[in-house]
């Protein structure tokens, strides 16, 4: 059986998730590996999408984070304020599933500049959601496609606290969650240190070796003492995937969600 | 108390070059027809106030209406960036472009504080993020009780919410079924509420007690305009046109396509006349 490496990278994230987790999802690569895993392992997993919906359960992924979709397949939807007030300040959110368009060693996410904020090189959409779930849900997990360009040594711009630009501030600010514990890659899974909190490698998927993973990082990537294979998609969870995938594609005339 | 108006009329009367104003709407019953009416009233200098400044704001930014943005998440959802809004951040087309940047969760708490009339909104946020170093608006304010210290944004108070409805009764009390988004707290947070619904009914139905509902007297003009948020969507009537939005990418990418399309879709139209 053969998967893109972009397969990979959502059946990794999605196994992250468990049946007890209340999910705060983001648009686009979070949202497949988090509907993936409601489809496959953790039937019971809750999804909380920023636009109100609580225990929604679409059946196609959202092209937008409003979707009539989720409204439809959703126990109740509160509004915008409610939300990110009673259910997300609450802290009644396990895990928030972010990404970005750069990421440094500690886990720190740009979505907001490219370049110079006053005089920007890119501008980029912003914090949307990002900036609080960051700090309010329990813990994070990452997505991001590995790149020397989106894994870089300094981001030009910090929208979303990880573990902070030397990996204590989170501490020092007395943020009491746990920050990301996660990162999800098109070449392997990483994690934190638990003292220096830099992120490390700690399986690479198959057919990915280190060199690879050092090629597309822009800082000297640590990796963990024992690092092992992520298990490759299983049949279930690709043919759960391509389904899905596939009812998205039918619904929307554009493919979504990747 | 709400006055039913024809929507040109509702603009005119109510929006005036140089106000603060916020077209809500949380993807779902985005303001679209009362958006390409202020285009076609040619109103300059607003200060444009929305949480995902979407479609609509990419317009009126490229069509020159804005002199300052204030905002949490400017992208076409699902799709990419909003080019009308990178050019003028970018390079200042058709005229530079304010911004004030915010999160989410601070506009959905300013919008709150504006409808409680309250100065500020006080909650936890911002903690690390470069977003307070660029925004001077962000302040901190230690909790009296426990010496926490908190974050305080000032509450939104636009001059003038305009939002989309699925119906109005002839009274004018407003009913919003779906993803309600902040149109509630926009519309109570103003000095006056514009709102544009699907239809006018002569009874809003069995909503129950607990449907989201904007009583005529919170209202000033409410305004028929069937299809006014496509290609957003007003749930029970018609779906998101998520194609529109992929094909907006090509159409705003370049300067002269996007005003082609204005000109033909939005400039030399009339509005949607019941």
């Amino acid at each position: 059986m053969t998967w893109s490496a972009s397969e990979m990278m959502t059946v990794a994230a999605a196994r992250a998730l468990t049946d007890d987790d209340i999910c705060f999802v983001g648009i686009g690569l979070p949202s497949a590996a988090c509907n993936l895993a409601r489809l496959t392992h953790a039937p019971r997993l809750t999804l909380v999408y920023e636009s109100g919906t609580l225990e929604t359960r679409p059946h196609v992924l959202p092209l937008s984070i409003g979707d009539g979709e989720l409204y439809e397949t959703a126990l109740t939807t509160v509004s915008v304020p409610e939300m990110f007030q009673y259910w997300l300040q609450g802290g009644r959110i396990t895990v928030g599933f972010l990404g970005g368009a750069q990421v440094d060693r500690f886990g720190n996410l740009n979505s907001t500049v490219i370049g110079d904020y006053a005089k920007p090189k890119v501008r980029l959409p912003g914090s949307g959601g990002a900036t609080e779930i960051s700090t309010s849900c329990r813990r994070i997990y990452i997505v991001m496609r590995h790149g020397p360009r989106s894994f870089v040594p300094k981001l030009d711009f910090l929208t979303s606290l990880g573990h902070g630009p030397t990996g204590r501030e989170r501490r020092e600010l007395g943020v009491t969650t746990e920050g990301p514990s996660l990162i999800v890659t098109d070449l392997c899974t990483m994690r934190p240190d638990q003292e220096t909190k830099e992120f490390e490698v700690v399986t690479l998927h198959p057919g990915i070796d280190r060199q690879r993973v050092q090629e597309q990082t822009g800082w000297p990537i640590r990796f963990a003492a024992e690092i092992g294979e992520t298990p490759p998609p299983t049949g279930d969870e690709l043919a759960a995937l391509r389904d899905l995938n596939e009812r998205t594609a039918r619904a929307h005339g554009v493919i979504a969600g990747d | 108390m709400a006055q039913l108006l024809p929507l040109s009329e509702a603009i005119a009367r109510f929006v005036h070059s140089g106000d603060s104003v916020a077209l809500e709407g949380f993807t779902h019953l985005i303001p679209f027809a009362a958006g390409h009416e202020i285009i076609r009233q040619q109103l300059t200098d607003l200060t444009l106030i929305r949480m995902t400044p979407d479609l609509i704001y990419d317009q009126m930014i490229g069509c020159g209406c804005a002199r300052k943005l204030v905002f949490s998440w400017g992208g076409n959802p699902g799709v990419g960036s909003l080019h009308r809004l990178r050019d003028a951040v970018e390079r200042g087309w058709p005229k530079p472009l304010e911004i004030e940047e915010h999160s989410h969760s601070a506009m959905a708490h300013a919008f709150a504080a504006g409808a409680s009339g309250m100065p500020c909104a006080v909650f936890r946020g911002y903690q690390g993020s470069d977003l307070r170093r660029v925004n001077p608006r962000i302040k901190e304010v230690t909790c009296p009780f426990t010496g926490e210290v908190l974050t305080a944004v000032p509450a939104l108070r636009p001059d003038v919410a305009v939002v989309h409805a699925q119906k109005a009764d002839r009274a004018g009390n407003v009913l919003i079924a779906g993803i309600i988004g902040v149109q509630k707290e926009a519309v109570l947070a103003a000095s006056c509420a514009i709102v544009t619904v699907e239809e006018i009914v002569d009874d809003l139905g069995s909503t129950g007690t607990n449907a989201t509902v904007l009583p005529a007297w919170t209202v000033s003009a409410v305004a028929l305009a069937p299809g006014g948020a496509r290609p957003s969507y007003a749930h029970g009537y018609y779906g998101r046109d998520n194609v529109f939005y992929t094909e907006w990418d090509g159409i705003a990418r370049d300067r002269e396509t996007f005003t082609r399309w204005i000109d033909e879709h939005v400039r030399n139209r009339e509005a949607v006349s019941p």
